[in-house]
Parts: structure tokens; sequence; C-alpha cells
């Protein structure tokens, strides 16, 4: 019932969102001293190849013009081609896609499900696992992703050869080396969210235990599973869910240095070569696709707040 | 400054300023440090492990690496600082002004900030060095911008939160001006915040500078780079590994500096003008030594020189009363004399880091103090409790119908639809209106009253013997509170439950109870049946609390008040507790603990004068 | 006849729009006044308004409509120039001592703040103020130098109460000032507060929900329900003689602190106060009152002389001269026809 006008109220407000990138995207690149058409047309082309070339890329059209004509095409499904090799640039990133969602996805559940473990048992223990998990939390965060890269790939790639160093297995070739091909990445970009995600699952599990309606449940004989599982979790949740949220978006950053160093075909890694090579409508296309990304992260965070929170759902 | 010279005496924050102070230093007189050039080649010492010359090794081409990181540093340390003014100068002016002038303001600025929230910053970044080729102070300005939406949110909610704290409308009230207010109640509250953001800020800047310089971004070779000191370590990971520690680690030292500075800033502010009490290790005040009488024959609930200590300090110490089958028992005191907590340990339930240390709890002829399992089996279906505030004593993410499920299923053994039925029952039982209605509500859907009548339902779930109701009717409007009053009266005539009831409200007392126990500073001061305790108190306590009843009081005349206030647990002397605020002490009370007493029968109290104040009726 | 009244609230509305909500009327149509050196009550449960009308006659908050007037000058929508001159003539002690002190100033920082509008002195004389006033409300002189985290919630509401005072306060609007208080410091303030009175000719408008405390303070009293004036009159006479059904029902609420009296024992079905809302045209207690008829859910009744006799009691109720208690306090029994629901809310 309400899930569904949420959704299409959510989708409606993010649209402006959509229109910022692209035409902040836009209007960089347009900045941009580099001459697309000079660098296609070559050195030696004449004064009228090059208007020619301008043409094709209506690179001559004042800059709204020229933003409109990219919104019509994107509406029809066309991001223009690659300024250098040609390819339709919605084929580059349908190919590039899967590598970086896996790389995020992955990162998510793992960050997901043992951050919170971790965060539960350092909450009902306390002691020393809860000095371990704020001292990785604190090295997590400090460890830049791309030096933690080369130090996982110097310990288990070069020195005990478990996994691969470099390179990326796609899914439907090969599902045991895709995840071979993962484990290495997802570290590298994980470990600073598990920490984080235990750190904020065992301050709102403590938090919530403090609460008066967990004092009621305990001195009314509820189970203390169910006050541990049912309850206290549940009312943790939602902090947690934010904070996942977030990071997902932020893993983006880790995603974009770990795709570089493992050599890994994603599309964080086309942007940052797409930026090195001025190829503008890859850029586009790239955040683009990373801006609907984003949308749908804090679509996903929206409705899972619907879910776990009744004063959202009724109000 | 205060704060500056707590922050200096906690170890992780004085390690974190020497490290930043060090690496500072270091790298902007690098060139009387460096024994090398950055640039000066030693093809015959490439890949060096440390030694006397090149004391972090060197690079495939032989150059010094200690060299390398601390020019590198420079461009290092001038980028985050770019950064962080676009952070603070962006977030700090947009986060006051959405906070404290609201309105459109607010709104605006609170949109515009959810948006670049959402923005992926390092792909913005990503483009905007596509159009800035290797313009590092563009990438960080921008990524300094992009980062305040965070800062945006912190000071805004912080602001907000300040401008409706009283004081401010008390400024306000005092004619204080828009800039005084802000000068003297608003900013000063929030450096401490804009600190601490700027640290983890910081944190993230140095990382992402880093990062840059990794991917080619940043300063071009061979000029050095701390970004670029990995990326050449990457590039001989196979053949000299050690390149990895002086490439990374001055890098995550920094930014575990930083954030230790955070967290060390953060929590030295907050202690600046909170209350610093330290936790001096005394003995607890002794008690007098009091004959622990066997639990009286028939009684539902004997409890025994009851102590609790929370963090070591005892709050409670050496309470004993019992309550009988179908009897309301009535624990009375103003706050910090312990009522709560007694009610509390009953249950082996005591809030924080605080726990039952002494006495013993007897319930319907089983110690529950001697057996964890009884005690918990006795929860809910043979002492049921009932907290001071409805609205946060249910779960929020339940509705009625589901929590009070649970309860009946646990004590009962029910099936879903049996105890869904006996749900029903329960609130009807309670005077829900609608039993079927609010069953299916969640708890922000229920009044106060109604949300107190469903708590009391979920108690009575396990068919209880007694109640223990902690200032059932405090937050309530009293024609509400006068409702739920008549409720546990009729509950109380139906079921014959007994009610151990904590108030500090003697209308209370004198409506619903059978006998009253008076608490000061954690003791057990008086104990009578009601009539008897109103009309004729044996403590000078109970006595003033009775006068300084404001109900029976005529207009004009000044009210009898007892001067002083109740001590806390660390501040008990060794006399009797009471002595300091009381027209009858002598030193005879300030000597030795005071033991209670029975001057009539079925009466107790700790009072060494007691003739004196009945003979005088009360000088209070 | 009687003095010029220092603070004259007339038909004071305030509303407060809501974004997904209908606009609320947190005061509708008040009116009430205060003369020199008197205290008047306002008394009401959560939501009926009482404190908003304090906010509004402060300026804290916006006021829709009506008139709000100081010593005969009208300040419904004064100018931040002249409420600053105003402040020193009217100030406000505030219900949560916790939060009405910034915990970051010291005592002494804070007791200085209205001084520092007024005269711009500075210095020892401040200094040598702020030590009187101290003493003044029962706390050492150099408690000025220490934050309010040191104190006990009692002593922090001496601190406010000293505050208010620093300039030559006229009118202090005092916001539930006890009811954080524990009954011995509750007593402590209100015996401060009432010598202030007298020493200083101050006027109070005291907001509370505790009716005894109200008694005790005040010498006439406002009782208001969901934004509206029910009863208002001199304080004895309306305790004694409650002319409004919703008078009677809140003072029966009170229990009272007399075990021979048991007003709660009674054994009939606690029922909770209906949900229903009141008509927009009725009177607003008539879906609660046991006493409705016809007339009272059409049509709103106006704020009345009870007795005729001047300086009385006036209700807002069809059905006040009726149903009025006479001389000696017993309840003259109109019929009731109310519902037995709320047969317990009634003093018997």
């Amino acid at each position: 019932m309400g899930a569904l006008r949420l959704v299409i109220r959510r989708l409606l407000a993010s649209m402006p969102l959509l229109f910022l990138t692209s035409a902040l995207t836009f209007v960089l690149v347009s900045l941009v001293p580099g001459d697309p058409a000079r660098t296609i047309a070559g050195q030696h082309s004449t004064a009228e190849q090059y208007r020619l070339i301008r043409g094709q890329l209506g690179l001559d059209q004042p800059l709204p013009v020229q933003y409109w004509n990219w919104l019509t095409q994107v509406f029809r499904g066309d991001l223009g081609s690659s300024l250098f090799s040609g390819e339709a640039v919605t084929s580059i990133l349908q190919n590039r896609l899967p590598v970086s969602l896996s790389l995020i996805l992955a990162s998510t559940v793992v960050s997901g499900l043992a951050g919170v473990a971790l965060g539960l048992l350092s909450a009902r223990r306390g002691g020393v696992l809860m000095k371990i998990v704020d001292g990785l939390a604190l090295f997590g965060l400090a460890a830049p992703p791309f030096w933690l890269a080369l130090l996982v790939i110097e310990v288990f790639a070069v020195t005990l050869r478990w996994f691969p160093v470099t390179g990326y297995v796609p899914l439907e070739e090969d599902p045991g080396g895709w995840a071979g091909s993962l484990v290495l990445p997802v570290v590298s970009i994980a470990l600073g969210a598990v920490a984080i995600i235990a750190k904020q699952t065992r301050d709102s599990v403590l938090d919530t235990m403090n609460r008066d309606f967990i004092r009621v449940m305990q001195a009314n004989g509820f189970s203390p599973r169910s006050i541990l599982y049912r309850h206290i979790l549940r009312n943790a949740a939602l902090p947690i869910v934010t904070v996942l949220g977030v990071l997902m978006v932020s893993l983006l950053g880790a995603v974009v240095f770990v795709e570089t160093v493992f050599a890994m075909p994603g599309v964080a890694s086309l942007t940052q070569q797409a930026t090195v090579q001025h190829d503008i409508p890859v850029i586009q296309g790239a955040v683009l696709y990373i801006t609907v990304f984003v949308i749908v992260v804090n679509l996903v965070v929206d409705l899972a707040y619907v879910r776990l929170d009744p004063r959202v759902r009724t109000s | 400054m205060k704060t500056t010279s707590r922050l200096l005496r906690r170890p992780a924050a004085v390690v974190a300023v020497a490290w930043l102070v060090l690496l500072t230093v270091a790298t902007a007189c690098a060139p009387l440090i460096a024994a090398h050039g950055p640039l000066d080649q030693d093809l015959s010492h490439v890949l060096a492990l440390p030694s006397a010359s090149h004391p972090l090794g060197t690079d495939s081409l032989g150059r010094d690496l200690l060299s390398r990181l601390l020019y590198g540093g420079q461009p290092a340390l001038l980028a985050v600082a770019e950064a962080l003014v676009a952070h603070l100068v962006v977030g700090v002016t947009l986060g006051l002004v959405a906070g404290y002038l609201g309105g459109w303001a607010d709104t605006l600025i609170t949109r515009v900030g959810d948006l670049l929230f959402a923005l992926p910053a390092i792909i913005i970044v990503l483009v905007v060095l596509s159009v800035f080729p290797g313009n590092l102070h563009a990438a960080m300005i921008t990524f300094g911008v992009l980062g305040s939406p965070g800062l945006i949110r912190v000071l805004r909610s912080r602001t907000l939160g300040i401008r409706q704290e009283m004081y401010v409308a008390a400024a306000r009230v005092c004619g204080l001006s828009d800039a005084q207010i802000l000068l003297r109640h608003v900013l000063p509250r929030l450096t401490s915040t804009v600190i601490v953001q700027a640290a983890l800020f910081s944190a993230v800047a140095v990382i992402i500078q880093a990062g840059l310089g990794f991917l080619g971004l940043g300063a071009q070779p061979p000029a050095p780079s701390w970004g670029g000191l990995v990326a050449d370590a990457s590039q001989v990971i196979d053949r000299d590994p050690w390149m990895l520690v002086p490439a990374g680690v001055p890098l995550v030292l920094t930014v575990v500096a930083l954030s230790m500075l955070g967290d060390a800033i953060r929590d030295s502010a907050v202690e600046s003008w909170s209350v610093s009490k330290l936790a001096t290790a005394s003995a607890p005040p002794p008690v007098a030594k009091e004959h622990a009488e066997a639990p009286v024959p028939g009684a539902l609930l004997s409890v025994r020189d009851l102590t609790v200590e929370i963090d070591g300090v005892p709050v409670v110490q050496g309470v004993s009363f019992d309550v009988m089958p179908g009897e309301t028992l009535g624990v009375v005191g103003e706050s910090g004399c312990g009522k709560s907590v007694t009610a509390l340990g009953v249950l082996g339930l005591v809030p924080g880091n605080g726990r039952v240390t002494g006495g013993r709890v007897v319930f319907a002829g089983t110690d529950l103090t001697a057996s964890p399992t009884e005690l918990a089996r006795v929860r809910g279906s043979g002492i049921a409790y009932v907290s001071q505030d409805p609205m946060v004593a249910l779960d929020p993410t339940f509705t009625v119908l589901s929590q009070l499920r649970e309860a009946v299923r646990r004590h009962s053994g029910a099936n879903r639809e049996q105890a869904r039925e006996r749900v029903l029952e329960l609130l009807a039982m309670v005077g829900v209106p609608d039993p079927e209605g609010v069953a299916g509500r969640y708890p922000h859907q229920l009044s106060g009253g109604l949300a107190q009548r469903v708590l009391i339902a979920l108690a009575l779930a396990g068919r209880p013997k007694l109640l223990i109701a902690d200032e059932p009717t405090t937050a309530l409007d009293v024609s509400v509170q006068k409702e739920i009053l008549t409720l546990l009266h009729t509950l109380q005539r139906r079921t014959g439950i007994a009610v151990l009831i904590v108030t500090h409200d003697w209308g209370v007392v004198a409506t619903l109870c059978h006998r009253s126990l008076v608490m000061y500073a954690g003791q057990v001061v008086e104990q009578a049946d009601v009539e008897s305790m109103f009309v004729r108190p044996l403590h000078p306590y109970t006595a003033g609390l009775l006068a300084a009843n404001p109900h029976r009081a005529a207009h004009g005349h000044a009210l009898t008040t007892i001067p002083g206030t109740v001590p806390s647990p660390r501040e008990w002397p060794v006399g009797c507790r009471f002595a300091a605020r009381c027209p009858y002490a002598g030193d005879d009370c300030r000597a030795a603990p005071v033991a209670l007493t029975g001057p009539a029968p079925a009466r107790l109290t700790r009072c060494l004068h007691v003739e004196e104040l009945v003979s005088e009726g009360a000088r209070l | 006849m009687t003095p010029r009244p220092l603070l004259q609230v007339t038909e004071l509305t305030v509303e407060y729009g809501q974004r997904h909500a209908p606009t609320l009327r947190a005061a509708d149509g008040v009116s009430f006044d205060v003369r020199p050196g008197e205290t008047v009550g306002l008394v009401g449960e959560s939501g009926s308004g009482k404190s908003t009308v304090a906010r509004a006659v402060l300026g804290l908050t916006p006021v829709t409509s009506g008139r709000i007037r100081f010593d005969g000058a009208d300040i419904t929508h004064a100018n931040r120039k002249t409420r600053r001159a105003l402040s020193a003539r009217l100030q406000m002690v505030f219900q949560d001592p916790y939060s009405s002190l910034n915990p970051a100033r010291t005592i002494g920082q804070t007791l200085a703040e209205p001084l520092l509008v007024h005269s711009g002195e500075r210095g020892k004389p401040v200094g040598e103020r702020v030590a009187a006033m101290l003493e003044r409300v029962g706390l050492p002189a150099k408690a000025a130098e220490r934050y309010p985290s040191q104190f006990s919630g009692g002593q922090r509401q001496r601190v406010a109460i000293a505050r208010a005072l620093m300039t030559s306060a006229e009118l202090v609007v005092c916001d539930e000032p006890v009811s954080a208080l524990d009954l011995s410091i509750q007593a402590q303030t209100l015996n401060l507060l009432s010598d202030l009175q007298r020493e200083l000719s101050l006027s109070y408008l005291f907001i509370a929900h505790d009716l005894p405390v109200v008694r005790y303070l005040s010498h006439r009293v406002v009782v208001l329900y969901r934004g509206r004036v029910m009863e208002t009159g001199p304080v004895d006479l309306v305790y004694e003689r409650p002319a409004h059904p919703y008078t009677r029902a809140l003072l029966a609420a009170v229990p009272d602190p007399d075990p021979r009296i048991r007003t709660g024992r009674h054994d009939e079905p606690a029922t909770p106060r209906g949900a229903s809302q009141p008509t927009a045209t009725g009177c607003p207690f008539a879906p609660r009152c046991a006493h409705v008829v016809e007339i009272c859910r059409r049509e709103r009744p106006g704020l009345l002389p009870v007795d005729g006799v001047p300086g009385g009691a006036s209700a807002a109720c069809h059905r006040a001269a009726e149903l009025t208690p006479t001389g000696n306090g017993t309840v003259a029994r109109a019929v009731a026809v109310g519902r037995p629901g709320n047969a317990h809310m009634e003093e018997t």
C-alpha cells in the first residue's frame, strides 16, 4: 500500500539529482581545454574536416542545446559512443557494470554480515573483543584501500599464492573463479566497512539495551533470546541500515582504487581512464549510471526503513 | 583554555598531537633533515633496505625514500589544508544559517545538501580532474565542498537543538540580540563539534589526496608525492615488498592520529563542563546491625537486608520489608533515595552497572537471590513490573497484539489463536475501550493513558501475584492519573494481586496503599500503615515531607520545608543520614549509625528522637 | 476601583501551521489580566495551551490574533527593540532547570546576561549585584564561579529565579517552575517565590498542571482546556465552588493526601476518556462532559459571570448556573444525563 507510493515519490524526488549531476558534468566537460574534434580529426586535418567533425559531434551548438540533445538521446537509451574506440557507451558500460556491482554488493554483504555479527558479539561480551573492534575500526578507516590492496596482494597472492594477483573472471564463465577473483578486492574494500558496521551495531545495541521497554520485557519474563534477537536487534537495525546505505555509496571511492590495483575492468576504473583520456561521452555515461546506482541504494534504504519502523509506515 | 589542558591529560591525544606536530615540522624542514634530494638518483643503491645513509631505504632509481616522503608531504599537507578550509567555510556557514534561521533558508540548504550528499564525491573529483588535468588544488577544493553536506547536517541539527534549548529562550527573554545569542550561546557549544568534524574530514582528505597521487592524477613524476610512493611500491611489489612500509605506514599513522585526536577532543569537551566527581573508592558508610528477622509467615514477598551497588557505590543499604498477599505497599521518598533501585533490585534488574550485593529476596517461600533460574521463572509469572513512562515502555516496532501475545505465550504455552483471545481479554480487563482496534496499533499510536493500560495488561499476562509499579502515574495528566489509580484499585479488588508501588506523591499513597515505607538516602527510615503514618509520622523526614505538600496549605502562609537536599550516595555520613536537615538532630544522631526501632506496634522508625517529635506534634 | 492591570491579554489566539495536518489552534480567544503584585495561575492538562500563552506573552511565539498589553502599551507584535527594553520588566522562569541554564557558562556569566542588555555595566558592580542576588535566593556568592552541572535541580531553579530578577522585573512568567522538583525542594522554591513577591511587589503569571501548587501561590486562577478558558475567578472561589464541569473533574482527579478520604476508591469500571473530537462550533469539553446536553454540541458557551457578583468567577458553560454548588460546597445535584463511564470523574 504505502510502499508503492513511497517508491514513486522517492523516484520523483530523485529526478533533480539526475539532472544536477548530468548538468554539472556537462558544464564541467565543456570547460575542458582540449577539443575532442581536434583530437579525432588529427593534426593534419583541414579546417573543413575539422568543422565537419565538430558538426557531427554537435559541438558547434550552444551548450544548453548540446545538453538538451544529449538528454533526448538519453531518453531514447542512447548515450553516444566513445570518442576513442567508437563503441557505444551503453555497451561499454553494460560490459563493465557486472564487475563493479559484484565488488560493491559483495563488499556490502560481507561488511553487513560480518559487521553485525562482530558488533553483536562485542556488545554482549565487551572487554577484549570491544577493544579489538575499536582497533580494527581505527585501522580499517586509516588504511587507504589502494595500499591495503597491495598489502593483501603481497601476502595472499604473491607470498601464499592463495588467490590470483589481479584480474576478474565473469560469473557466467566460472563461478568459482569469479568468487576467487573477488576475495582480495573485497577484503581491501570491506575491512574498514566491517569495522564501521561493527562499531555502529555495538553502539546501537548497547543503546537499545538501556531503553525502558527492554527492562520492562526483562522484568516481565520475556525470553532473553527473544529480547536480543527479536526486540533489541530490530530496534538497533534502523541506524545500522542508515550507515550501510551511506557506506554503500562511499564504497564507490574505494572501488575506483581497488579496480585499478587489481586491473579489474569495472565502471569506476573506466571513469578514471576516461578522465585521463578526456573521453567525454564515456564520463557522462558513467556518471549517469553511478547516479542511478546511488538513487537505487537510497530507495532500498528508505524501503528498509518502512519495513523496520512502523512510525514511518503509519505516519 | 580549560579544554586544551584536559585534552593533554589524555595519552592518546598527546601521542596523536605529537605525531602530527612531528610530521608537520619534519615536512616543513625537509631540506634540513633529509640528507639527499628527493630527485637524487643513486643507481648503485636501488631498492635498498634501510641503512645509515638511507634511513628508509631507496626506490627503483635509488632515490632516498625518507627524502621523497618528506618532500612529498609538503604538497600533501597543503592539499589537505585546502580541502579543509573549503569544507569548513561552506559547512559551518551553511550549517549555522540553516539551523539558526530555519524557514526557507533551512529548506533550501537542506535540500541542496541532501542532493550533494548523495553524489559520489570521488567520481565528481575525477570529472574535475579531467577538466583541469593535474590541478590538485581544484580537485581538493571540490572535494572539500562536496564533503560539506555531512558537516552541514551535523551543525544544522546541533544548532537547531541548541536553539530550542530553554537557555536560548531565556537569553531572548533577557533581550539579547541574535548576534549576542550566536556568540555567547550557540558558537561555543559548536566549537568542539567543528573541531571533531574537521579532524575526521582531514583524515579522509589525507587518503583521497594520496589516492589521487596513486592514480597518477596529482603531482606528475618525478616530483615526489605520498600517493606516488605507493604507486612506485606497487611496481616493484614482487621484488621489494619493503617499500610498501615507508610508502603506507606514515599515511596510516597520520589518519589514525587525526581520528584519535577527534575522539579525544569530543570526550574532553563534554568533560569540561560536566561533573567530574572522582570515583574515590571510599568505604561504604556503616549501617546499624539489625536483627534480620526471618520472613513473616504468610508473606508473599520478604526482602531482607537488600543492598544494591552501582559502580561499587552502595545506593540502597540494608532494606527489609514484607508484602502480604493482596496488599498494597507504597515506597515513598524523593529522587535519589533508592526507591526505584529497590523495586528493580527485587527483580534482580538494577540499571547500568549496578548489582545486588547483599540480602535476600524471598518470594512465595523461594529465595530468589540464591537461584537465578527461579528468579527468571518468577519474572512475569510471579512478579510483574510496570515502569514510569508508558510512552517508552513498549517496543515501538511491534504492535500491541504482537507484544502482548509474546508475553501470554511465554507464560502459558497457548497457541497463537488462544493467545490472541487472551490478549483481547486482558485489554478488556484493563478497561481498553476497543480491544480489537487497540491490539492492531503500534505504541506511537496510543495516548499516554492508553499506553499505561496496555503496559498493565502486559504485566498481567503471566497472572502474577505481585505487581511492582514504579511511579505509574507520574508521567500522566491528572485526570488520566486518576483513571489509572482507579484501574489499579479495581484490578486489585478483582484479582487479589498484591501491589508494590513506588511514588513520590502522598496523594497516591493515601488513595491506594495499605502500608507505606519511607526511604531516605538508601535506607528505610519509617514504615507504618498509611493512616497512622499520615496522622502521626514517627520520623522527622516523613513529617517534613507530609508538611511540605502544598495540598492543604493555606495561601499566604509559608509552607513548612525541609532545608537542604538529599545527599548523594558518596556523601552519606556515618551517623543518621537525615541529621544535616533535621531540627531534632543532636550529637548522638551524628555519632553512629541509627537502627530501625519499633516504638509502637507494627511501626518502625530510624530516629533517636521519636519522643520529642511526637510530643511537639511535628515542629517541622 | 481595581488598579490598572499590568498585563492584559485579550482574545489571544495562537495557531501553529503544521506540515501535514490542519492548523493547530493552541490558544483560542484567551482573555485575562494580571494586576500589580498579583499572582494569576494558569492551569490545565497537557495540550491545554498554557505554555503557548506564556510564550506569546514573552514574544517567543507569534500571535495569530488578539492583543497583549503590558502596562497599557500594546506589545502583541512588539519588535526586537521594544522587546529589549521590555525585558527589564518582563521576565520568565522556565520549567526545566537543566535546559534553562547553558551548561558551558558559569552561573555568574548567566546572571550577568540580563545586565549586559540594559545597563552595559561591567566589572565590579555586576559582580557585586550577582553575589547579592545569589545570596537573596539562598545560594552562596561563590556559586557564581561554578557551572550548572555542579548544582542540584532545586539550586538551578534558584539560579533561574535569580536571573529573572537581575533587572527590576515587575512581571515574572513562571512556566511550571516546580514541576521537575522533589516535594521538599518544591516547597522551598514556592516559599522563595512567595517571599520575593512580597518583598519586590512582583506579579506572577504562574503556569502549572499541579492544582494544589497553583492554589497555594495564586490569587486568581484561569482554567484552560484545548486552548480555551473554561473558568476563571478568585482562587478560593473556583476551588471551593467550581462552576465548570471540567474544573470539577480536574479537582476531583487530584488524589487527596488523606487516607481517611480515599477519593480514588471507587469500584466503577475505569474507562478512559472518550476519543471523540469536539465539534467545531460546540463546547470543547462536551465529549468528556457528564452533563452534556444538546446545546453543548451545537453552540459554544461564552465566558459569563457565575453569580453576577463583581469580582466573582466566570465560567464558559451553558449549565453553569444550574450545576454550580451553592454556599457550603455541596454539589447541587442536577439530574445527570452524562454517560456512566465518566461518572467517576465527578465529585461525589
